[in-house]
Order: C-alpha cells, then structure tokens, then sequence
C-alpha cells in the first residue's frame, strides 16, 4: 500500500507523445490500474476463488480469527464472522457489490449530468439559466441526508440504493460539463459544423461530446469511487444493501459489535474499501494529469 | 456590487423555495404519512380519523402552502417519536452539531493550510510527494472506518477518550478528526495550487529582490493572497460538514442534529426529517451566499453575475 501511496506524486509526465503514452508513464494511471484491476479480477474470479459459500453458516466455527492470529486455521484464512460464516469468501464477493455500485451509479448519474451539463454549455441563455438553477438547488441539499430517507421509504435493496445514488449525484458530471462545453462552443470546429448545416444534436455527440471526452472520464472516475464510499456509508447505517449480501459496508456494521475483541472483522473490508477507492482516485488523479498536464493542482 | 448582491440574494430565495418544495413533496409522496402516523395495523377509520385531523386529505397544493406557512411561522409541527415539537428539538441539538461542524472545518484549516503551503515552498520535492500522498489517502478512506479506528485506538486501547456521548470536551475530540480529515484534501490542494501561483508572481519577486526574509514574503505577502479562495471553498465545507456529520455523529452517539436525522429516518419520524432537511439546505444556501459574496468582495473580477 506504501508504494501505491507515493505513486501519484511522481508523476513526471512527459508533455508530448499520445495519451497512451502518457498514461504508461504516469505512475498514478498504473498504479491506479493495478489496484482496480485486481478488485475487477477478484471480482469476475470469486466463485473460482472463494474456498466456500459466502452465505454458509456454521455456528461451531464463530469469530474464528485471521491465518496471521495464534489460533487462526488454514481452512478460513481470513477467520470468520459472527455467524461462522467464511470471512474471505464474503470479502471476495463483497467486490462484485461495490463495483456494481460504483459502475451503475457513474452511469445513470454520468447520463443525467453529462445531458444537462452539454446542453446548458451549447444552448446557454435562459436553458442555462434554467439548469444551472437546478444544479444549484441539488447542491443545496445533503445527499447523505436525502438518500437515508429514500432508501429507508422505499425499503433498502441493492436496486433501490443504485437508483437513489445515481438520481442524486450527477451534479459534478453537470458542473464540469458545462463549463467544458461553454469552452469549445464557440472554437472553429464547432462553428465549422455548424456553418455546414449539421443538426444541434450531431454537432452535440459528434463535434462537442468527443472534445469535452477526457474532462468526462476523469469526473467518472472520481464519482465511482465516491458512489462506492456513499453506498458502504448507507450500508453501514443499515439504510443500503440489506443482510446476508456481502457489501463490505455491511460487514463493517455487523462486526461492530464484535469490536473490541475481533477488530479484524472491521479492519479487513475497510482496508479493501479503502485500497479500492484508493485505486480508482489514483486513476482519476492521474488521467487528469495526462489530459491537462498544464492545469495540474 | 450590488446588482451582483441581488442578483446573488435573488438566486439564493428561489433556491431555497425549491428545495422546500423537495423537502415537502419528498416525504409526503414517499409513503402515506396517515399510516405512518397512526402506526402499523391500524384500523381503517383511525387511518381515516388521523388523515382529517391533519388535513393530509386536501389537495397537495394546499398542504403544501398550509405546511410552508406554519414553518415560516417557526412551528414545525409535533415529532411523532419524541413527541415534543420538532423546533424545539431542533433547536436543542443545533449547537453540539455546529461546534463540531465548525471545529473540523477549524482542524481541517489547521492541517491543510501548513501542508500546502509546504507543498507549494517545495514543490516538486519529497515535501510535495508526501503531502500530496496524504491528501490522497485521506480521501480514499471511508470515514465511518476511520472513526472505528480511532475508537478503537483511543478509547479501547490506550483508554485516552470516552467512546460516545457528547457531555464532555473530550467526547468531540474524535469526532473532529473523523469528520474533518476529510475535508482537508481538497482545502490542501488549494492551498498549495494558490500559493504556487502566488509565488511565481511579480509582487513575490519584488518583495524577495527587496531582501525581505523568505518567511515574510511566503506567509505576509503570499499566503494571504493564496487564501481568498480557500475562505470561499471553507465556507462551503461548513455546509458539507454539517450535512455529512449525519454519520459521524451515529457512529458516536454525538447528541446532535445528524444523530437526530438518523433517528427520525429509521422511526419514520417524518416532520423531524422534513425539518432537518429544510434547515440543512438552507444553512448551505446561505453559507454559499456568503462565499460568493466574500469573493467578490476580496476579488471584483468574480463580480459578473
């Protein structure tokens, strides 16, 4: 994890060559890369890895701490919960749910944010005025807050807290959109497609879309990890994904009482939520640096 | 300037009628507040008795304009749960929630301003690799965990503060920490982005070709420069912060409006939750109010509407 940590700050990203070059050489994109794509892996692979059920119970076997513990056992080398049941098969299969989470949320949000953000951008005048209210007053309210109160009207499922999230946490895509469209509207090629009779739409997806592509992806990433974060923070207040699924979130919270003598049982999925989110912001940080090399903060 | 301030004030009253709006339409629509009212299994004719008694039975509208009014008024009706009336309430937790509101935006200034400007001094150096790496750790790990493991470091093992509660000093300690580290990324890269700049600019040359002290010219003559957008960006954290302390204050038993929130929200406490929406936008409508007015006033090319 120490050297995932130094990664992002070396970059010494050369200004020139393609952006796949660049991306190569930008220690923050590999390591990012590596961290992500060992959950994906986990992911994809965890019937194939888990050594049992992650919903078996066996009572006899309770709190059986970690492999590196004095009493641990090699037949479940992360110990197990409350319930006996295997605590690395549930954190392997924990991933499938916080990926899930973190795709499904950049998307439906990405959807709505890049719409509004692109069309107050082009359109401008009293449609951005309209939009950009709308962006303000979605700022205005805590998401924490509003989908607590969603999901425990509506009844918490995996389902219900995608759509929740991704209704609720577009305005970044939105702001960031915007802005990036307001600066290629009126450039040569825009004005070029237009001049030669192309619909509003086509010089949208085909002129301006493309243009304002790496501002999109960097947002993306930085969202997914944030859904990823709000979703074990629900979880955890028992208003998100509901028992037996293995959401790491929800692991957090069914070992909190169990604390104080098997802090394991906390300190397993949070570091993996951490490494996870640790890996997609290094992504993020780093495409960043690669598309915009002058405008690094 | 003052176009811009009413244009701002403007902005900021039709925000905030909309989000009543929300607040209102959010939890009315999202079940029958009449069964919630009356509890589950109720007969039908007490459902039907709790409806007339609360006009829930009128159109939308009207209750919409009814509901409005008396909350303007200050009345924000009776708390099904704790069954005291929801201002009161309010007004009781307010305070733990603003102190720790504004003493982790205070620790969060207190970490990220020395750390950019640290950052900005060496930048390129290690100092600027570390920092850097802190602000991206920070940000990847989730809050509720951390808070777990300062308990468990500071009240479990080495016994130095009380788990939760919020009576004492020592109860906001942890909290603080939990709540404001994670803010300080962001506060930090400002930081460092502002004094960067400010640094490489002609003022900073002269002050330096005068032979002043580096230590003057990086803390009186650029700091303060590189810290007008850090007030506007604090401003808006304040908000965050009380928003997001909804969880910390779970996790700690923190006696405050976030505790409250969370109450309300898992007893169905719907007057409760309407009302800790509707205060907790507004605090935001206006704090970003006050920062873009503090930008303006500090820097009048911000003042185009």
């Amino acid at each position: 994890m120490s050297d995932a940590v130094i990664l992002p700050v070396e970059t010494v990203v050369p200004r020139t060559g393609s952006a796949t070059a660049r991306m190569v050489a930008s220690p923050s994109v590999v390591g990012g890369f590596i961290l992500v794509g060992a959950v994906v892996a986990i992911a994809l692979l965890a019937p194939l890895l888990a050594p049992h059920d992650p919903y078996a119970q066996d009572l006899t076997r309770r709190l059986v701490p970690p492999i590196w513990h004095e009493k641990g056992i090699w037949s479940n080398p992360l110990g197990t919960d409350n319930l006996g049941r295997d605590y690395l098969s549930r954190l392997l299969y924990g991933a499938r749910i916080s990926l899930l989470i973190g795709l499904a949320v950049m998307l439906i949000s990405g959807l709505i944010g890049t719409t509004l953000g692109l069309v107050a951008g082009y359109f401008g005048g009293r449609t951005d005025l309209v939009i950009s209210f709308i962006i303000t007053a979605r700022l205005a309210m805590p998401v924490v807050l509003v989908a607590l109160a969603v999901v425990a009207v509506i009844g918490g499922s995996l389902p219900v807290v995608i759509l929740t999230l991704g209704l609720l946490k577009w305005d970044r895509f939105a702001v960031v959109m915007r802005s990036a469209t307001q600066q290629v509207r009126s450039l040569d090629y825009v004005t070029a497609a237009e001049a030669a009779g192309a619909s509003r739409l086509r010089v949208l997806l085909g002129e301006i879309l493309p243009n304002v592509f790496p501002h999109l992806i960097v947002v993306a990433t930085v969202e997914a990890g944030s859904a990823i974060l709000l979703e074990a923070a629900l979880s955890f207040l028992g208003l998100g994904v509901q028992p037996p699924l293995p959401s790491w979130g929800l692991m957090i919270a069914e070992a909190k009482n169990f604390m104080f003598f098997s802090f394991w049982l906390i300190a397993i999925p949070g570091t993996a939520l951490a490494l996870l989110v640790l890996g997609i912001n290094l992504l993020g940080d780093g495409l960043r640096d690669v598309f915009a090399p002058e405008g690094r903060a | 300037m003052l176009l811009y301030t009413l244009k701002r004030l403007g902005l900021a009253l039709l925000v905030a009628a909309f989000v009543s709006v929300v607040a209102f339409m959010l939890l009315r629509l999202s079940g029958d507040a009449a069964l919630a009212i009356a509890g589950e299994g109720a007969r039908d004719e007490d459902i039907e008795l709790v409806r007339q008694t609360y006009g829930l039975d009128r159109p939308l509208i009207i209750q919409y304009v009814d509901w409005l009014l008396t909350t303007l008024s200050g009345d924000f009706g009776q708390s099904l749960y704790f069954k005291t009336d929801v201002a009161s309430l309010i007004a009781d937790k307010l305070p733990v929630t603003f102190l720790i509101g504004s003493f982790s935006l205070l620790f969060a200034l207190a970490l990220s301003v020395p750390l950019g400007v640290l950052a900005a001094v060496f930048s390129g150096t290690w100092v600027d690799r570390a920092a850097l790496a802190i602000a991206v750790a920070g940000q990847a790990l989730p809050n509720f965990f951390f808070a777990l493991v300062l308990i468990m470091l500071f009240s479990i093992t080495l016994r130095w503060l009380p788990v939760s509660g919020s009576d004492s000093w020592a109860h906001f300690v942890m909290p603080t920490i939990a709540l404001g580290y994670y803010v300080t990324p962001p506060m930090m890269r400002l930081v460092r982005a502002g004094m960067i700049e400010v640094l490489s600019s002609d003022y900073i040359r002269t002050a330096r070709a005068k032979g002043l002290s580096s230590f003057s010219v990086v803390f009186k003559h650029g700091l303060r420069n590189a810290l007008v957008p850090v007030v506007a960006l604090a401003a808006v954290q304040l908000g965050f912060l009380l928003g997001g302390s909804i969880v910390i204050e779970t996790i700690f038993a923190l006696d405050g409006l976030g505790y409250l929130a969370y109450q309300s929200i898992t007893h169905k406490d719907f007057p409760v939750t309407q009302a800790v929406l509707l205060l907790l936008s507004l605090i935001y409508v206006l704090l970003t109010l006050v920062a873009d007015l503090l930008n303006a006033f500090l820097d009048p090319r911000m003042r185009v509407a």
